[in-house]
């Protein structure tokens, strides 16, 4: 955690230097594996093995719920007893069930070893498992290491993992190539290609995505490259892209319309794009984004709105919720604030907002009763037991698996808070 | 190290949260890493339950790994214990604290709480949920009923002259697959015959109910992957007898009526009870007599797999063509079952075993858990879910029990329905040539995949890892006389135009395994192009 709080021009208001209620105990969260469910959807040609337990295999199968039957690229290589009291070498085991898998998978091109809690605790260092299964599988196959671990990872955080264990092999750019804009963290395809249209007509170019759909498909990276984070839990990845060279664009997140705009902003800055020609550009995404929230303001405008940590996506939501449907905040929670990557959102949050960071979950849960907050978002493992208790609730994984960034989502992501509401209503009368 | 995409049983912590779940005012507090947390999730979202497990979790992060991850747990112990106050504790550790040895027994009671507490080794590397739960409801019952054990030798009192005969109920858990029905059930089944229920367990008990498992005068074990083994040690403790027959399916039930009428030392009537079994009658109605000897395929847990079995080929006249179960613990009654129906048993926890079998025997039902459910939507057969795991429409809002005359009733309908809807799209296939009904119109219940004519070679690899669905040559009707094995040739004889025609007219869910018989004979007698009448010399021949 960098702990630098980056120097605001005077008259600075929101939440720069709020303090932040920070918080160990009991967390209710999800652990970095179950980045895997989306990130495999996105990058077609990888496959992601986790090294676990049992427990790993059907935390996977419960989040993926009914997708692991459509022959999805993931899966478990469970440690059995074997492999633990050392009767079985736990490398010639990987190896095994690598080659296996890579046999009845010819299409994998990239295979990404999961760590796990298990794994880690017992020190099974896949790191050097990943580049002997590198060297013997090149050039069809390159396989990668990182860890998803709960003990080490919350959530969101295994795609920050993923992308940083990438970014090692992304070819080196030229250093007297001309700028490139490299977008970071997964987008849905739709909101990929949405962002891709808005920069081609601001004339920003070249823009990679990344990660790419594709694994032979990696972008450069290099001094030349300007680099713009489309998610707020890249902590690692930021850091070591800047280590190879590329900087970081500082920019709020692209939720909302504002967040899209100020996000866009930051590149057309960095890319010297004119003031008429953003003007132009973006102009026709901010009206359609106004029409649709407008519709949605009317049910949310004055609502309280308290969030669980679950994604460290909360304080953009949340500074979207508050800024452009009147929503008010009640306590924001996140898995972990990265001060650095925060700044520009915690400056436009409203002041006074209670943040918090970490979790003690039976304290969160009396502060929420006693808060009284109009929807709460929270895990699937709170929300029914929640809504018993007579709140409304919003599970906050569908804000990570729906496409809610850009300008036409928008529209979409306040939809997510109306509609529980709306329901409550229809339902009582 | 075993590859695995899917698995039938979560690991066994899973299995002690279901018993803890289960029970009304007794907390788990579990040693686990950030994270484990998921699985209160499969309570609230798919049992749909309106309340948080009783489950405290330490979540320990990688910076707690020093060496304080002892004092994170009795901290934990100690905070749950002072929120929840609960009447008896659970404590233990998941797959990754089983691996950094904290011994949350020896934690747990150097904090002297004024309540029993039960530590569980739970072999997470070896063992599976449902051994998870049993073990876990065994030494809670060992824990709470333990200090009224009567001294060895000791007599059981007799029972005061009027009073009616008493049981308790045993195995029925959170995340039961329709346990919450079959207990309403069988409850109403044993007060009509004039039996007392004293405590159901775990589902809705109490510590203090748990402590008074001895005062009834049997058990009455409805899920033996759970309640056996406590049902084990009550008979040593208590000399409480246990029941053994499984009432899934009217016949069943008649049997389990006399067992307790038995055990209890009273005379019954069943036919007193029967007057909700309608299904027998549904299954002699001539409407029914398409179901006879249909090819039906059971996979699940061992106690709903051999029940279904059962019903399936006494009471609907189906052929059990393969039978098996994920529970290797009770691998020994399916394999005896299985010997019923002249099958081999299929002992698996591998979903992709399990799917090259129903690719190889092409049954014409599946009946499985929700595995079973999409393996048989991606083959194309029909299919009903008798086990869990499940999914959530599987726990439903409508009364729908297994067990007793009531589940009878249940299992007619729910097992009938899918192959009424396979007759229908017999139907749609025969009349494709209609003009109402075009070529690749897809059938709407199974995938919405058009039925493929062409049978794939079906190689239980290619199955699995194809992109390509797979569609296996369908299953034998009744009245079809195309039977046998047929391996895939390896070189087809080439079809004459009038054979491919002709062949284009049987329906099409028996026109993969028509062709590929007709290759196999021709190939055999060495034809080398298929005729008409090589196609009907094949039918006759695979009719033997």
């Amino acid at each position: 955690m960098n702990a630098v709080i980056p120097i605001r021009e005077a008259g600075a208001e929101g939440c720069t230097d709020a303090p932040v209620l920070r918080e160990r105990g009991q967390r209710e969260v999800f652990c970095g594996l179950t980045g895997i469910i989306w990130l495999h959807r996105k990058i077609q040609d990888a496959f992601f093995l986790v090294v676990g337990s049992r427990t790993c295999a059907h935390l996977i199968q419960s989040a993926a719920g009914v997708m692991i039957f459509a022959e999805p690229r993931f899966a478990t290589a469970i440690i059995d007893e074997r492999d633990l009291a050392g009767l079985a070498d736990a490398n010639t085991e990987l190896d095994r069930v690598v080659t296996r898998l890579l046999q009845r998978r010819p299409e994998i091109k990239l295979l990404f070893l999961v760590g796990s809690c298990p794994s880690e605790v017992i020190k099974l260092d896949l790191s050097r498992a990943a580049a002997r299964l590198s060297a013997s599988f090149s050039p069809d196959v390159r396989v990668l290491s990182y860890s998803g671990s709960g003990i080490e990872t919350t959530f969101t955080q295994g795609e920050d993992a993923c992308l940083a264990a990438l970014v090692p092999t992304l070819p080196a750019a030229e250093a007297t190539a001309p700028d490139a804009l490299l977008v970071v963290g997964t987008l849905a395809d739709v909101v990929e290609d949405q962002f891709m249209r808005l920069f081609a007509q601001l004339g920003i170019g070249p823009v990679h995505f990344f990660p790419p759909r594709r694994a032979g498909a990696l972008p450069a990276v290099g001094p030349n490259t300007r680099m713009l984070l489309a998610q707020p839990f890249l902590a690692d990845t930021a850091r070591v892209l800047e280590a190879r060279g590329a900087k970081r664009l500082g920019a709020p997140f692209p939720i909302g319309a504002e967040g899209t705009t100020a996000w866009l902003q930051a590149a057309a800055l960095a890319f010297g794009v004119d003031a008429a020609t953003f003007e132009r550009v973006t102009a026709p995404g901010r009206e359609r984004a106004r029409t649709a929230l407008a519709r949605q303001r009317l049910q949310l405008a004055g609502k309280r709105v308290f969030f669980f940590p679950d994604s460290q996506l909360e304080v953009p939501i949340a500074r979207f919720l508050a800024r452009e449907l009147g929503m008010a905040l009640t306590e924001v929670g996140s898995p972990y604030l990265h001060r650095q990557h925060l700044a520009e959102e915690l400056a436009l949050l409203p002041s006074g907002t209670t943040l918090s960071e970490g979790q003690d979950v039976e304290k969160q849960i009396d502060r929420c009763r006693a808060a009284r907050p109009d929807i709460v978002v929270c895990g699937l493992g709170l929300a029914n037991p929640l809504e018993a208790e007579g709140m409304t609730t919003k599970w906050s994984i569908e804000l990570v698996f729906t496409p809610i960034q850009g300008y036409d989502q928008a529209g979409d992501l306040a939809e997510l808070f109306s509609r529980p509401l709306l329901r409550r209503l229809k339902l009582v009368a | 190290m075993q590859l695995t995409l899917w698995t039938y049983e979560g690991p066994p912590h899973v299995g002690a949260m279901r018993v803890a779940t289960a029970l009304q005012d007794v907390h788990y507090v579990l040693h686990a890493p950030q994270g484990d947390t998921y699985a209160d999730l499969l309570f609230t979202m798919i049992e749909r339950l309106p309340r948080r497990p009783p489950v405290t979790y330490t979540t320990f992060q990688a910076r707690d790994l020093g060496g304080d991850t002892a004092e994170l747990f009795k901290n934990a112990a100690r905070d749950a214990y002072a929120r929840f106050k609960p009447k008896a504790m659970m404590v233990g550790a998941s797959c990754t604290a089983e691996l950094i040895q904290d011994d949350p027994g020896g934690l747990a009671k150097a904090l002297m709480l004024p309540v029993p507490v039960v530590a569980l080794e739970l072999p997470s590397y070896q063992r599976k949920e449902n051994w998870g739960a049993s073990e876990t409801f065994y030494q809670l019952v060992r824990a709470l009923a333990g200090p009224k054990v009567p001294t060895p030798g000791t007599e059981r009192a007799q029972r005061a002259a009027g009073q009616r005969p008493s049981c308790n109920i045993l195995g029925p858990s959170a995340l039961g697959f329709r346990h919450r029905d079959d207990v309403t059930e069988i409850r109403r089944l044993l007060d009509q015959i004039g039996i007392d229920v004293r405590v159901v367990a775990p589902l809705g008990a109490s510590a203090d109910d748990l402590s008074r498992l001895g005062e009834a005068d049997f058990n009455v074990v409805l899920y033996p992957e759970v309640g056996a083994l406590a049902a084990g040690w009550l008979k040593r403790s208590f000399g409480q007898p246990s029941t053994k027959a499984i009432p899934i399916g009217a016949g069943a039930t008649r049997e389990f009526v006399e067992e307790v009428a038995a055990l209890a030392g009273i005379d019954v009537a069943t036919a007193l009870v029967e007057v909700q079994a309608r299904s027998n009658w549904y299954a002699r109605s001539v409407d029914s007599t398409y179901l006879t000897g249909k090819r039906v395929f059971v996979f699940g847990d061992a106690t709903h797999a051999v029940a279904a079995a059962r019903v399936a080929s006494d009471e609907l006249g189906f052929k059990v063509v393969g039978i098996g179960t994920y529970s290797r613990e009770f691998a020994r009654e399916v394999r005896e079952a299985a010997k019923r129906y002249d099958v081999e048993a299929l002992i698996t926890d591998d979903y992709l075993e399990v799917e090259a079998k129903v690719a190889e025997l092409q049954p014409e039902l599946v009946l499985g858990s929700q595995m079973e459910r999409h393996i048989a939507k991606r083959l194309g057969v029909p299919c009903a879910v008798i086990s869990a795991p499940v999914h959530v429409q599987d726990f439903p809002a409508r009364y729908s029990p297994q067990m007793g005359f009531e589940g009878a009733n249940v299992l007619f309908d729910t097992w009938v329905h899918p192959l009424m809807m396979g007759l229908e799209e017999h139907l749609i296939g025969m009349f494709r040539g209609d003009f109402e009904f075009h070529e690749d119109a897809a059938p709407s219940h199974l995938g919405g995949q058009p039925a493929r004519s062409i049978a794939a070679p079906a190689a239980a690899d290619s199955i699995a890892v194809g992109s390509e669905p797979i569609t296996i040559a369908a299953p034998v009707a009744p009245s079809s006389t195309f039977d046998g094995e047929s391996p895939p040739a390896a070189i087809p004889a080439a079809w004459a135009a009038d054979a491919e025609k002709e062949l284009r007219k049987i329906p099409f869910f028996v026109r993969g395994k028509a062709r590929r018989n007709t290759e196999r004979y021709a190939e055999d007698h060495r034809v080398p192009v298929i005729t008409l009448e090589t196609l009907y010399d094949a039918k006759a021949h695979f009719s033997r």
